[in-house]
């Protein structure tokens, strides 16, 4: 265990043993990968305003907008499918996605400050709403996925061709949306995982809900990479 | 063992406190404004015309979400100041690589420009 007996001699310098940054090791490790997988997300998304920049923009008005491969398609005319209604409504069911995970985001904190208190019962209700929460967004992802593959009037959508503009444009919807997707998969996993060391009583034997916030933050982060999604894949 | 609110696992009591109040409002409060800005967003993409002063207005919003996830729920915001600047600064090098590929893009995009006007495909 950490000597405090070196730090009370120089109190301006980190002696070793007790936590410099006043987080444990494991919470700066998780924010350090965080920080790593943020430069990750940020080279795909910059890619896209590569793509985006090194092709033609549509100049007309966007009510007029046809797709065509020789300008980079205006993406609330590629996204306006939303289930069971075949109506016209863009971004739509995008925003519900992002509600989704905006609220699985409270829950998680939710289940967080559950864990402060030392609270079994709290932790895993909200845990498990977390849970729902992930799974219900990748079901809208996969259903997303699905109409996109889909495509127009029979033309579908791959990685060498699409009916909606530039191929670039495509590949680039598969893998910003799948590398975040799959970021998500395994956050469901990672939950699920904690969810039943709770329900075990792993860590009301250690004393703490550490883990919970470790997960937490990866959880948030996730939710915080789909912001920028939706900013800059279906707004701008 | 298990008395009161606490519940036991292998002998000893755990003391459950009670839930804080101020907490979980703020958390609520900070969900409120994520939706509510993400609604702004929506207003502004079918009102306002495409250009410039869109896309400013949706980074600044997309930074104003980011504060309230980081600084809130991520907790960041009451961490030491070497953990919240050991996060941040490295974050700048990214404004450099923005920067670069989208004057990248937009010189091959005046190239492929050039190319076709001599009949290049």
């Amino acid at each position: 265990m950490a000597t405090t007996a070196s730090l009370d001699d120089n109190k301006k310098l980190w002696g070793g043993g007790v936590e410099p940054m006043k987080a444990s090791y494991g919470k700066l490790m998780m924010w350090f990968f965080l920080l790593s997988d943020a430069l990750t997300f940020s080279g795909l998304l910059v890619t896209y305003g590569f793509s985006r920049f090194s092709h033609n923009v549509f100049t007309g008005d966007v009510k007029d907008f046809v797709f065509s491969a020789d300008y980079w398609p205006i993406p609330e005319k590629v996204f306006t499918h939303i289930p069971f209604f075949h109506i016209n409504a863009p971004l739509v069911f995008v925003g519900l996605m992002t509600f989704i995970l905006i609220m699985s985001s409270v829950t998680m904190v939710l289940a967080v400050e559950a864990g402060h208190r030392m609270d079994k019962e709290g932790v895993k209700k909200w845990m498990l709403w977390t849970i729902l929460g992930g799974i219900a967004f990748l079901s809208c992802q996969a259903w997303e996925w699905s109409i996109f593959i889909g495509g127009i009037d029979g033309v579908k959508a791959n990685l060498t061709s699409n009916p909606y503009g530039p191929p670039l444009f495509a590949d680039l919807f598969f893998f910003i949306t799948g590398f975040h997707g799959t970021h998500v998969l395994s956050g469901v996993v990672i939950n699920i995982l904690i969810l039943y060391n709770t329900s075990i009583g792993t860590y009301e034997r250690t004393g703490h809900y550490e883990m919970v916030e470790k997960v937490g933050l990866y959880w948030h982060f996730v939710d915080l990479v789909w912001v920028f999604v939706f900013t800059f894949f279906y707004l701008v | 063992m298990a008395h009161g609110h606490g519940h036991s696992d292998h002998g000893h009591v755990v003391n459950v406190l009670p839930p804080d109040k101020a907490k979980i409002r703020k958390i609520w409060v900070t969900a409120l404004i994520l939706a509510v800005v993400t609604g702004i967003e929506f207003i502004f993409a079918f009102t306002m015309g495409r250009g410039a002063l869109l896309t400013s207005i949706f980074v600044l919003l997309t930074f104003v979400k980011t504060f309230y996830i980081v600084g809130e729920f991520m907790h960041l915001k009451y961490e030491v100041k070497v953990l919240i600047w050991s996060i941040v600064l490295p974050m700048l090098f990214i404004v450099w690589l923005i920067t670069s590929q989208l004057v990248e893009g937009d010189a091959i995009h005046q190239l492929r420009t050039w190319w076709s006007t001599i009949g290049g495909n």
